[in-house]
């Protein structure tokens, strides 16, 4: 049943919910490929085919019983290696957790285990989801599967790359400046960033704990708005999570219309600094919706001219604190120092040897911006920002219902591009990091390859906070008037990984 | 490291003025701990009340638990503090092996309550308001063992252990405003705001507060200025001083410390102390590395704690009496003498005494009780006495017995050991121990009759007025009754008898 890996997340439900073929198959059709394509891709830094088929055989048990746990039951789904899992190794793309085997399953691994969705394995990251490519993975860079040269995106590349190239149906990523939709645009597929406190950090290895959120990465909206059905929802360990459900993001989806839709192209957003084939891509999917009768118009966003400067504040600043927790005293490496190893010395050496370069800049950029004296011009400053955006944005939609923005500047780079030019990748997040600031929601869909080389592009939907099904209304009706166009999804135009070599 | 050269005390008071500030940390015992579910539980096996949130595991968040906050808001209010409407948890970053986290979940520059005040009365009866700058909100670290050194400090120490069980006790902080004016009783002062703060969480329930568990702990802040000086002197903060005399002894060391060493022409270095309780003097703690920056930032991981008025007026309506107030009541209801009663509250007896009465004892019996035999066993025991097997309503019943002339002393405090040893309920110890009053008044006579006859030169001395001489006869009687009898009552029938 090769066939099956090419089947959306949806109709595998379908065909699993009709018993037109079980869990156990589906599973091991992802699992068979997984084994043998994930050192093209290096999606993947842990897979165990036993857990998964158990928790196959278990989902087919329950249905055979007349159990049907969600509207995923029985799909599997590749899941970040930033939420902790009891049976699996968790490192955060990190070697200070090399092997470390958390006591505890995060809140959306408890609910993805109760749904019926079998766990494939853990996907690679960046360090501590710091970075856009993966390539400040301790354990190495995945690879884009349009172009095994390029980078999948960051720093959820492992889950981007693993449901592209179809080593997964489904995947979940973190997003915390555009690690989920920055991938997704890179890679053809849909990612998307829910509202803050809309699914629960509980479990979640904490980056920015103002700024993370854990979301889908999919390669069709129905898909991500299923799995954000199953993910969501309040939980009492999250302090920050939303009392109140959000509705179903699949009856949005479901039901979009065109009707009455108002979207905002963002003056700061829509043509400086872009890739040209990715500009002619967002005016595409513009001029789609205007002749289709949407009204668009342009709103003004001026603080979004600081939103990088403030997300690289705020950030550094909560992950120095979120990440001090890396001492070597309860879990993780313990490095013992030459000489006499007290504390510090055994804290201070397992640190150096187990953080990489691009977390060590950032523990030294927050330490700084926290420190006495400092922390009113840059924290302090840069959460008047936070709020400074918020306004620009409560001004823009109350003109419109969305606002539209190419979701990266660029198509995917090459591998060693940019990784010594810190500068150059943190511009990779420009039009991501607003929504993570403010909040919002945010939907990467594909809208084509770009023209002057072939890569996939994709467009940000944004809505107000707590208007996730809005976003995933928009995101649908973008995706159906190009697969009227395409006669399929994007992804069905990717390179056939088989035949790719690294 | 050996004692400084110190200043003497009356010369110290005479030369400068005293500024003191207190911290008391006070340990809430609230069932769970301040932001997970784990028990708070003094004494358990060392790591066994931990789960991911309280070690600090990567991807645990925390939750407020709703009754510290509420227990912080009575402690609160019971100060005259006003009460923030919205405040919220800073993060205390420094690098310390008992933190989990590497951070303490503080409150910083939001506290839940500020701006109270105390009065203090001392033993002379003179009265001091302390101001309250503000309480706040905050979790335990974990608990540090250091093994191997002579010192038990971790300089010198061959390895450390750490138990977590204490990680994420909920804490409630109480500053004070610089206190000024305690001249020569600043040092007693000190000791009695510490003593009125403990007494304060214990009558609310909010804290065990056991001194020698760490449940209240106090940070004692020094600084000298010459007479007549305005600007402040620079102060020392003496940490680890974990009993009211400490209190005491420490401030009045760093008093008589700090005189000798600006009166020699020398500076006070800010700086952290320790107290060492068992040689009494404070010596310089280590300056830990990035002890001056903890890099504060408000708690992203957690809500502002946002109490109602509603919520707040509630928990003020259910506020017990102010303890001073309670002290002063109690003092004219019972009608004790002042050195009795005085004794009755350094001995921390107060409380008992009053479940006692109020289960219906009369307050002098249950002052015997718990002020003499009862003492008296815990001591022994190395117990306080809320520790004993026995209650208040249990003593009160057994008073009850004595005057009704069903029990003598003697076979009263049987029972109370009956009652220690978990023989069960007073009755049941009665019963089992066959302890009666022989009431049998025929039975008594013939004793006291066969007692007479072989005392005859006693018998004489009785009927020449000399009647302390009847001891020795009811003492004969009472043995042969083998103490079941009302010693008054053959007392008595004794002088009927020998009419």
């Amino acid at each position: 049943m090769s066939d099956l890996i090419h089947k959306s997340a949806a109709e595998l439900a379908q065909l699993i919910n009709s018993k037109q073929v079980s869990s156990v198959e589906v599973t091991s059709a992802f699992f068979d490929r997984s084994e043998k394509l994930n050192h093209k891709t290096f999606s993947y830094l842990h897979l165990n085919r036993e857990n998964a088929l158990a928790a196959a055989k278990l989902a087919d048990q329950a249905l055979a019983a007349g159990k049907v746990h969600s509207p995923l039951h029985g799909v599997p789904i590749a899941v970040k290696d930033v939420l902790v899992t009891k049976d699996a190794p968790t490192t955060a793309g990190s070697k200070i957790l090399e092997g470390w085997m958390p006591q505890y399953d995060a809140t959306v691994v408890v609910k993805l285990r109760e749904a019926g969705l079998p766990i494939l394995g853990k996907t690679n990251m960046d360090e501590f989801a710091m970075g856009s490519s993966t390539e400040y993975s301790a354990y190495g860079p995945s690879r884009n599967p349009w172009d095994l040269q390029r980078i999948p995106g960051g720093s959820g590349g492992g889950s981007s790359s693993a449901v592209a190239g179809r080593l997964a149906p489904l995947a979940i990523g973190s997003d915390t400046g555009g690690s989920i939709r920055y991938p997704a645009a890179v890679t053809g597929s849909v990612g998307t960033k829910p509202t803050y406190g809309a699914v629960s950090r509980y479990g979640v290895i904490a980056l920015a704990s103002s700024l993370d959120q854990i979301g889908p990465v999919t390669n069709t909206v129905l898909d991500a708005a299923l799995l954000q059905d199953v993910i969501s929802g309040h939980d009492a360990k999250d302090s920050t999570s939303l009392p109140n459900s959000l509705g179903s993001m699949a009856e949005a989806v479901r039901n979009a219309d065109f009707k009455g839709l108002r979207v905002g192209v963002v003056k700061q957003l829509s043509s400086d600094g872009f890739q040209a084939g990715v500009s002619e891509r967002f005016q595409d999917t513009i001029s789609k919706l205007t002749a289709n009768g949407v009204e668009i118009v342009e709103v003004d966003c001026p603080s979004f001219e600081y939103s990088v400067a403030a997300y690289y504040l705020i950030l550094p600043a909560e992950a120095s604190s979120n990440l001090a927790k890396y001492d070597s005293v309860r879990f993780g490496m313990r490095i013992l120092p030459e000489g006499n190893p007290t504390i510090e010395r055994v804290m201070a050496a397992t640190r150096e040897a187990g953080f990489g370069p691009e977390v060590k800049r950032r523990i030294i950029l927050g330490t700084y911006a926290l420190s006495s004296g400092y922390y009113d011009a840059y924290y302090g400053s840069a959460q008047k920002v936070r709020t400074l955006i918020q306004q620009d944005l409560a001004k823009a939609f109350a003109k419109v219902d969305v606002l539209l923005t190419p979701t990266a500047p660029t198509t995917a780079f090459k591998i060693g591009e940019k990784v010594n030019d810190p500068l150059a990748m943190y511009l990779n997040d420009i039009a991501t990091i607003p929504a993570n600031l403010a909040g919002i929601p945010g939907i990467s869909v594909p809208n084509g390859l770009a023209k002057e080389d072939g890569l996939p592009s994709g467009v940000q939907i944004l809505a107000p906070a707590m208007q996730d099904a809005q976003a995933y209304r928009v995101a649908a009706l973008i995706e159906n008037l190009y697969k009227a166009e395409w006669g399929d999804y994007l992804i069905s135009q990717a390179p056939d990984l088989e035949a790719l070599n690294v | 490291m050996s004692k400084e050269q110190l200043m003497p005390y009356e010369k110290a008071i005479e030369q400068f003025e005293v500024v003191i500030g207190l911290e008391v940390h006070v340990e809430l015992n609230t069932k769970s701990k301040m932001f997970c579910g784990c028990k708070n539980e003094f004494g358990s096996e060392p790591n066994t009340n931990v789960c991911p949130i309280c070690i600090g595991l990567p991807g645990a968040l925390p939750s407020v638990n709703k009754k510290a906050v509420e227990s912080s808001i009575a402690i609160g209010l019971a100060l005259g503090c006003d009460i923030a409407k919205t405040c919220r948890f800073a993060r205390k970053n420094y690098f310390y092996p008992d933190l989990a986290k590497n951070f303490q979940t503080s409150q910083y520059d939001e506290p839940i309550a500020f701006g109270g005040k105390l009065s203090i009365e001392l033993a002379d009866g003179q009265s001091f308001n302390v101001e309250i700058e503000r309480a706040h909100m905050e979790e335990d670290a974990g608990k540090l063992t250091h093994v191997g050194g002579s010192t038990g400090r971790i300089h010198g120490a061959d390895f450390s252990l750490v138990d977590y069980n204490r990680a994420g006790v909920p804490l409630v902080e109480i500053v004070t405003k610089p206190i000024f004016g305690g001249g020569d009783k600043a040092p007693e002062l000190a000791a009695a705001y510490v003593r009125a703060i403990r007494e304060i969480v214990k009558t609310m329930n909010v804290s065990d507060a056991r001194m020698e568990r760490g449940n209240v702990r106090c940070d004692a802040n020094v600084s000298l200025r010459p007479k007549g000086q305005e600007k402040l002197g620079t102060r020392t903060e003496t940490k680890n001083v974990n009993s009211i005399r400490s209190v005491e002894s420490a401030v009045r060391y760093e008093i008589q410390r700090q005189a000798h060493i600006l009166a020699n022409g020398g500076t006070i270095i800010q700086e952290t102390r320790h107290w060492h309780e068992d040689r009494g003097y404070t010596s310089s703690g280590r300056v830990k590395s990035d002890a001056e920056d903890y890099r504060y930032f408000p708690e992203p991981d957690l809500v502002p704690v946002e109490p109602s008025a509603d919520w707040v007026e509630s928990i003020r309506a259910a506020l017990p009496e102010n303890p001073e107030k309670r002290r002063k009541r109690l003092s004219a209801e019972w009608g004790f003498s002042e050195l009795e009663f005085r004794d009755v509250v350094n001995a921390d007896l107060l409380d008992v005494i009053y479940a006692t009465v109020e289960a219906g004892a009369k307050p002098q019996a249950a002052r015997k009780w718990w002020s003499g035999e009862l003492a008296r066993i815990a001591n022994a025991e190395n117990k306080s006495v809320e520790e004993l097997a026995i209650t208040p309503a249990q003593v009160a019943e057994i008073q009850t017995l004595i005057d009704s002339g069903e029990l003598t002393d003697r076979m009263a405090r049987d029972v109370v050991a009956g009652v220690l040893a978990g023989e069960g309920e007073p009755r049941a110890v009665i019963e089992q121990r066959g302890l009666k009053v022989v009431s049998d008044e025929g039975a008594l006579i013939a004793a006291i009759d066969l007692a007479l006859a072989a005392q005859p030169d006693v018998l004489e001395k009785i009927r020449e007025g000399k009647l302390q001489a009847a001891g020795a006869v009811i003492g004969a009687v009472m043995k042969a009754m083998g103490g079941q009898a009302d010693a008054a009552r053959v007392r008595e029938l004794v002088l009927e008898r020998a009419k």
